[in-house]
């Protein structure tokens, strides 16, 4: 018998299976482009940065940036339509599908698109020779513990909220400083002191450090396992919170 | 009844912070019953209807569905009920069928049951040509169709209804009571709510009146019609606006409108003569047999659809 | 703006549904000024970001002239036009869409004396406000910055508001085109290409040569030549060049707008 949450993945995929040609662009050709402007664009004045050619030391940040842009965008409009438009939550509480198993699919659900993102840009940047470390192959796993820290929470929010026009505020107050600032494009080092703590509440500064580390085969800033402690401890608030938030949203 | 019932609450409390939704409520649903809630927006039928599909919890009182407690056992019960919600919730932007399917998945069907099992509910809700179609285009009458089989996509033992042909035009409405008559006959266990009292006395083998989160008279539609009212009606407007109440006196009971003047009589063609006879001139005179609405009326002194 | 859209568009039907069906709900929600005023700070996170933080690594640049800026000084003026261009594609593009299509604002008007032309100048002009609040705060910060000196950001500021006649007409056309929300995928999609490789980031003169020939076709390359010639003062006889690529543009956006608009609505 096909677990509930199963059954909640595979309404989503039934979904994306329609929708899918729209995300290439964004999923695929995006952050290639990115790496194209910025890293060999940019990157031909500047020299070596921590001994490392510009776009190599880029690659790593910007596949994580990638997830967690990946995992906001999804949570936001999709997850607010679900419930106030579509109600598609609602049909589900209707039937044995448990609250739980709406948040594990719908990650699930996330975890795919990330994955698949993630995978064929570290195919890409093989090709470019970006990668310097056979430890390049975990980098995947860290997209993924990115995208649940950071899509938990936002769906958590997005399940909230009943205006959507919040989510240009989370993109420009959250997502956009996270992706410019978290050590994507420049080192943490550069910034003020005084905003340097902000960079390492994000999840995605945590993630970039660990990919890096990975993909040029040195060790992270902080011990690997504070980092991937940070990442697991956000995700699981942002569970619980998503929990709630759905189960506050179906409740009356 | 040697049955256990479907549906068990004794004294069933909702209260939204200060709101009293449903204020205390007893109630009994026997297997192969279809029954009715009937009543105003905002009686309390939708929040009883939902404590029963077991997605609002009772604030007080006592519950039981298909024997078992919505608090512990709210996934297992909801595995064997059916519900066909207010609001449509189809998904717009899966097919006709993917919709059954999906749906059938969240129970746990397997893929292949799933497929035959919407095929079955496809011919069942006349949709086997729309069967690829986006749900979107289709009519409001055909979305309700699909909802309520994808509500059976479980074979469930206990059909749940809000207000199922609110907002559709009379002929979506009456292919729809046509389609959840089939279902009764079948013996499936129906309880729906609805304001509208023809729907009541065409569905509803027994059914129960709410107003202000009470229930306020019980029965099945004849036996509430010849409890609250009287065999017929006479129906008198007045042209220039004149009070005639007084004038009515004696002739039975009478219930002055706004717009018209009910008087419920035992035989209305001799009420209307004896009107004639006190020298009245009504504009118009209708004589119909007693209905729900009449009830109701008479039950809460307001009329059903406001 | 441009990441902001991307984000949001990511599934581009849904989304269309849930914006279509609430397009009305989010003009009248409660941070809707809160997220027009937003919309300012995303140049102002990149220039910072690319501009400060990257250009601390690359340090200086020398232009084609032969002179040398800071690579903060190089990539400010190109946000500048791109803040110019979002915000008039966003009044032009999604707000003029959703009132030509679904609010039904211009058959109401047309039913007065107002032409399909004047609609069209209307409607741009709306958007200049837009796109020259972003613009004119950005030039605060640049000049704060030391981006730029006082004197040429008052000599960039009309080349902005040219920018956004330009991007303004030519939305408001495409606009007219557009069959439904899916369609502005597309758009937003070529929008970000455009933000990436019109020698925002880096001199086009770096790109091969036939891209570079490419890049000098679309709009956003005149567009940054331009502020940027005048924000760092770099003056020259090409220059007038890319503005009048942009007049052109904006002139040719406008009349197929208004054109496009008699067509459907008066019929």
């Amino acid at each position: 018998m096909a677990h509930p949450t199963v059954a909640v993945l595979e309404r989503h995929l039934h979904l994306y299976r329609r929708l899918w040609r729209a995300s290439v662009f964004s999923s695929f050709i995006l952050p290639v482009l990115f790496l194209v402007s910025i890293g060999i664009g940019v990157g031909g004045y500047i020299g070596d940065i921590e001994g490392e050619d510009y776009l190599v030391w880029i690659v790593p940040g910007v596949m994580a940036s990638t997830a967690f842009q990946m995992a906001i965008g999804e949570s936001t409009y999709s997850v607010l339509g679900d419930f106030k438009w579509v109600r598609a939550y609602h049909a589900m509480r209707a039937t044995p599908v448990e609250i739980r198993d709406m948040v594990a699919g719908w990650m699930l659900y996330i975890l795919f698109r990330v994955e698949i993102a993630a995978v064929v840009f570290l195919g890409i940047t093989g090709l470019f020779g970006a990668l310097r470390s056979p430890w390049a192959v975990v980098t995947p796993l860290i997209a993924a513990l990115v995208a649940v820290a950071a899509a938990a929470p936002v769906t958590a929010f997005a399940a909230s909220i009943d205006q959507d026009s919040y989510f240009a505020l989370l993109f420009r107050f959250v997502m956009i400083p996270s992706t410019l600032f978290a050590g994507v494009f420049f080192p943490v080092e550069q910034l003020p002191e005084a905003l340097r703590p902000l960079a390492y509440l994000s999840p995605l500064w945590h993630g970039v450090e660990l990919s890096r580390a990975a993909t040029i085969g040195v060790a992270p800033p902080w011990p690997a396992a504070v980092h991937v402690g940070y990442l697991l401890a956000f995700a699981a608030a942002g569970l619980l919170w998503a929990v709630s938030a759905f189960r506050k949203r179906l409740q009356d | 009844m040697s049955e256990q019932p479907l549906i068990y609450a004794r004294g069933l409390v909702k209260r939204f912070g200060d709101f009293t939704a449903v204020d205390g409520i007893d109630l009994e649903v026997a297997p192969g019953e279809a029954f009715g809630f009937l009543g105003p927006n905002g009686a309390g039928k939708s929040s009883t209807m939902r404590m029963i599909s077991c997605v609002s919890l009772p604030t007080g009182g006592e519950l039981r569905i298909l024997g078992l407690d919505p608090a512990r056992d709210g996934s297992r019960i909801r595995a064997r009920l059916g519900v066909c919600p207010q609001l449509d919730n189809l998904d717009p932007d899966l097919s006709v069928r993917e919709n059954l399917t999906t749906y059938a998945r969240y129970f746990g069907l397997s893929k292949a049951q799933a497929r035959s099992r919407a095929d079955e509910l496809l011919d069942f809700a006349q949709l086997q040509e729309k069967a690829s179609s986006a749900v979107e285009p289709l009519s409001g009458g055909m979305k309700r169709r699909l909802t309520i089989a994808r509500a059976l996509v479980n074979d469930p033992d206990l059909v749940l209804l809000d207000e199922p042909t609110t907002g559709l035009d009379p002929q979506a409405r009456h292919l729809l009571w046509e389609r959840l008559f089939r279902l009764k006959q079948r013996g499936t266990t129906l309880v729906l709510t609805t304001h509208y009292m023809d729907e009541a006395e065409q569905l509803c083998d027994r059914l129960v009146v709410m107003d202000g989160g009470r229930i306020v008279a019980e029965g099945s539609p004849r036996s509430l019609i010849e409890t609250y009212s009287t065999p017929e009606v006479v129906e008198l407007r007045f042209a220039d606006g004149v009070d005639y109440a007084g004038k009515l006196e004696g002739i039975g009971r009478i219930d002055p409108l706004p717009d018209r003047i009910l008087l419920y009589a035992d035989d209305g063609d001799a009420a209307v003569a004896e009107v004639h006879r006190r020298g009245l001139t009504p504009s118009s005179v209708l004589v119909r047999r007693s209905s729900l609405e009449d009830v109701f009326l008479q039950l809460t002194g307001r009329t059903l659809v406001d | 703006m441009v990441t902001t859209m991307l984000a949001a568009r990511i599934s581009p039907s849904r989304v269309g549904a849930v914006i279509n069906r609430n397009v009305g709900a989010l003009r009248s929600g409660p941070s809707y000024w809160l997220v027009l005023v937003s919309g300012f700070f995303e140049p102002v996170l990149y220039l910072l970001s690319i501009g400060v933080g990257v250009g601390a690594l690359v340090g200086e640049l020398r232009l084609p002239s032969g002179r040398v800026v800071e690579y903060a000084e190089f990539v400010a003026p190109a946000m500048l036009a791109v803040s110019a261009m979002s915000g008039a594609l966003a009044e032009t593009t999604f707000n003029f869409f959703f009132k030509m299509k679904y609010s039904k604002t211009f058959e109401a008007v047309l039913a007065t004396p107002v032409k399909p032309f004047e609609i069209a100048v209307g409607e741009l002009a709306w958007a200049l406000v837009r796109s020259s609040v972003y613009t004119g705060a950005f030039l605060v910060v640049m000049v704060a910055l030391g981006l730029t000196s006082p004197g040429w950001a008052l000599a960039a500021f009309p080349a902005t508001l040219l920018v956004g006649v330009a991007f303004g007409g030519v939305g408001m056309a495409i606009s007219t085109l557009m069959r439904g929300w899916q369609d502005f995928d597309m758009l937003t999609t070529g929008q970000f290409a455009l933000f990436l490789f019109s020698g925002t980031f880096s001199p086009v003169q770096d790109y091969p040569a036939a891209f570079e020939v490419v890049v000098a076709v679309t709009p956003l390359f005149h567009a940054v030549e331009l502020v940027r010639g005048l924000a760092i003062g770099e003056l020259g006889w090409g220059l007038l060049g890319h503005a009048a690529y942009l007049v052109v543009m904006g002139a040719a956006g406008l009349a197929f707008a208004a054109r496009r608009i008699q067509r459907t609505l008066c019929v």
